[in-house]
């Protein structure tokens, strides 16, 4: 299928939701839910994502939906899956469905990780998908374990004595595939095809699969409204954020950059590092960590 | 057929959920509700139930996927305790406001810290103001009769509340007595099929469950949810009625025992009603009028019908076996409130006992019983064996 078949199909999650202008999130939801014909049920953990397309009596969801809190998507699907798997044997329900969870980095992350981690060891046959926004957006730009080194959260701002985060971003894609479930990939809204081929590879395995997406926060990484998809694609092609996928345990590199682009290039448009743009030190200290880690994932997808 | 057994209360309530068949149950382990997720694990690798099992990671988990499978549109049971229940209480809040029907058996055990594994009502006591349905067990018999009733009253669509069965860590879960089994096809006549009005998995007419809701419409949902509960308090002896004509026993919002022409009454749950039962029995031989209000139901709480049965009474003591810090404990602040409007009514004293498990024994009972007759109660709280105390 092409671009133009997949935007053609019937809309599961329907204009007129509250998030930003240029928010990636949208971009991420309707790539998933594009990715299979079957019906679907949606968990969704708190945040951004779920205020903005949930206010009663509104919803803009067209398929079946649940809220139930901000760290147990995963485990709340996991009983929808269960109670399906159940109905089914007795004969109850004879269509195939299939099972989403979305939830921010908060929600994946950090709040939310051990709630995933049983629900990926128990085989539950859902997919779980990260957006990735690096922050705790909806509650006001705070500091996550996924937000990145250097950057300025409401909650580890860059000040007189302290340049914002002091941490690098936890490897939560090679966490998740540290599980040994089917399919494990991270994507990026920069490049839709290969975002919606993983989705459709997610749901097509049995047991879970979780994909991680990053989507850029127009708010907080303080960028312009119409630069989210623009900064997705400076993401792996700086190799900040890599595009690759394990099957099986397989570790496969989606995208290797023959040059990759300095990191300032990808920093640079993002407000949130403003502050630390002139410290040639630290910048190369961020630099040396991507190329670090992903000289690391090429060995681990076996690539020279 | 057989169909009296020699089970702990534990079996008790894993027999009723075989019976049952709950198409979910998610749970996790924690003393001593252990027995129950135990057994009933078993029954599912002997194929007795069509039940999926969660082996869940945590009980917040356990009841986060509860929640899923309730508004997916399965039958939902599970269990816990103590530290257990605590840490789920974020979703058991979910559970009820987002209006799913299951029932969770409850072994009460005090919460930590400083941490205990014996039995006191500490747990559930925390989760009184939920939106669940709440009912005490004195004994084995009534842990299975009491779960069959309250599969019914959560499913009941005019209620659509979850429900908690309780029963004492250890001295019911854990003690076994005869419990008459009924025939699994009785039960099953008994409990029906559930049929949820708009499950997550009828993906032909696809729901919003769990949405946001701010000031325009957060109170008028939260009021359906206190419309439920009473709505609850109404079906309930329909229920009863219905489970009391196949098995001949009766049941309702509270038991009275000897209590028509009771000078001095003791108000208590659980298991230490049966304690309290035999002391009301041998001070009866002496003479003594004395009587006892067992609670079975404490939410939706029986205020009238507590008032009525009570009014004439001269001296009350409310037996608590968890605190309010800071405030009366919980069943004496309702046994007052449900006083408070009645032109004729009982002094009340409040009692705290076992905490932790500590012991309660016949001899202490008796002596609130004779303080009562002899007008010694005082306006403080008393303290049922705790050292340090008088009582």
């Amino acid at each position: 299928m092409n671009f133009k078949e997949y935007i053609d199909k019937p809309e599961k999650f329907t204009p007129g939701h509250r998030t930003c202008s240029g928010c990636g999130i949208p971009t991420v939801v309707r790539a998933v839910l594009a990715a299979t014909d079957n019906p679907i049920v949606v968990s969704n953990a708190t945040g951004c994502l779920e205020v903005s397309t949930t206010m009663n009596p509104f919803t803009n969801w067209n398929v079946s939906y649940i809220h139930n809190a901000f760290e147990n998507a995963a485990a709340t699907l996991s009983g929808v899956e269960a109670a399906y798997r159940s109905l089914k044997k007795q004969g109850k329900i004879k269509q195939d469905i299939k099972f989403v969870a979305f939830g921010g980095d908060g929600g994946t992350y950090d709040i939310g990780l051990q709630s995933l981690s049983g629900t990926l060891e128990r085989g539950h046959d859902i997919v779980y998908v990260c957006y990735d926004n690096e922050g705790y957006m909806n509650t006001g730009g705070q500091r996550s374990s996924a937000s990145p080194f250097g950057s300025s959260t409401t909650t580890d701002p860059a000040g007189k004595v302290r340049s914002g985060k002091q941490e690098f971003k936890k490897s939560f894609t090679d966490i998740a595939a540290a599980h040994n479930i089917p399919y494990v990939a991270q994507a990026s809204i920069g490049n839709w095809i290969d975002m919606i081929k993983k989705a459709e590879k997610a749901f097509a395995v049995e047991g879970p699969a979780v994909l991680n997406i990053l989507s850029p926060c127009i708010l907080f990484w303080k960028i312009p409204t119409d630069s989210a998809v623009q900064l997705s694609k400076l993401a792996y092609e700086t190799n900040f954020w890599p595009l690759f996928e394990v099957e099986d345990g397989n570790y496969k590199l989606n995208h290797n950059p023959k040059n990759r682009k300095p990191i300032e290039e990808w920093m640079k448009p993002q407000g949130r590092f403003k502050h630390l743009l002139g410290d040639k030190k630290l910048i190369k200290k961020i630099q040396d960590h991507v190329d670090e880690s992903f000289e690391k994932l090429k060995a681990r997808c076996g690539v020279e | 057929m057989k169909d009296v057994y020699t089970i702990t209360g534990a079996h008790s309530a894993a027999h009723a959920m075989r019976q049952i068949n709950p198409d979910v149950v998610p749970v996790y382990p924690i003393s001593p509700q252990t027995p129950i997720a135990e057994t009933f694990a078993q029954f599912v690798a002997d194929g007795k139930v069509d039940s999926e099992l969660i082996r869940v990671e945590s009980e917040h988990s356990a009841m986060s996927a509860a929640v899923g499978a309730s508004a997916a549109g399965a039958r939902v049971m599970t269990a816990t305790a103590a530290n257990g229940l605590a840490l789920m209480i974020e979703i058991v809040n979910v559970a009820s406001g987002t209006r799913c029907p299951m029932v969770m058996n409850v072994a009460n055990r005090a919460i930590g810290g400083p941490i205990n594994i014996h039995c006191d009502h500490s747990d559930s006591m925390l989760a009184r103001d939920l939106g669940w349905i709440q009912i005490y067990c004195e004994s084995n018999q009534e842990v299975y009769d009491y779960n069959l009733i309250a599969i019914r009253l959560s499913e009941h669509s005019d209620v659509l509340l979850p429900t908690m069965v309780m029963q004492d860590g250890f001295i019911t879960t854990h003690t076994i007595e005869n419990v008459q089994l009924l025939d699994d096809n009785k039960v099953k006549k008994f409990v029906g099929e559930y049929k949820p009005k708009h499950p997550l998995l009828d993906v032909k007419h696809p729901v919003t469950a769990g949405s946001f809701e701010l000031q325009y419409a957060y109170f008028e949902t939260k009021r359906q949810e206190e419309d439920a509960i009473q709505q609850a308090k109404k079906v309930f002896p329909q229920i009863c009625k219905e489970l009391s004509k196949i098995t001949g026993r009766n049941y309702g919002y509270f038991e009275e025992y000897m209590l028509d022409d009771a000078e001095v009454v003791i108000i208590v749950s659980s298991s230490t009603a049966g304690t309290a039962k035999a002391v009301v029995d041998k001070m009866r031989e002496q003479g003594k009028k004395v009587g006892l209000l067992k609670i079975i139901m404490f939410r939706p709480f029986p205020y009238k019908e507590i008032e009525d049965a009570i009014k004439h009474v001269q001296n009350v003591a409310v037996l608590d076996r968890s605190y309010s810090f800071g405030a009366n404990a919980p069943l004496h602040a309702e046994i007052k409130n449900a006083l408070f409007d009645s032109a004729q009514k009982p002094s009340i004293h409040s009692y705290i006992y076992g905490l932790g498990g500590r012991e309660i024994f016949e001899d202490d009972i008796e002596k609130i019983y004779n303080d009562l007759l002899k007008g010694d109660t005082g306006k403080e709280t008393r303290y049922i064996n705790c050292w340090g105390d008088e009582f």
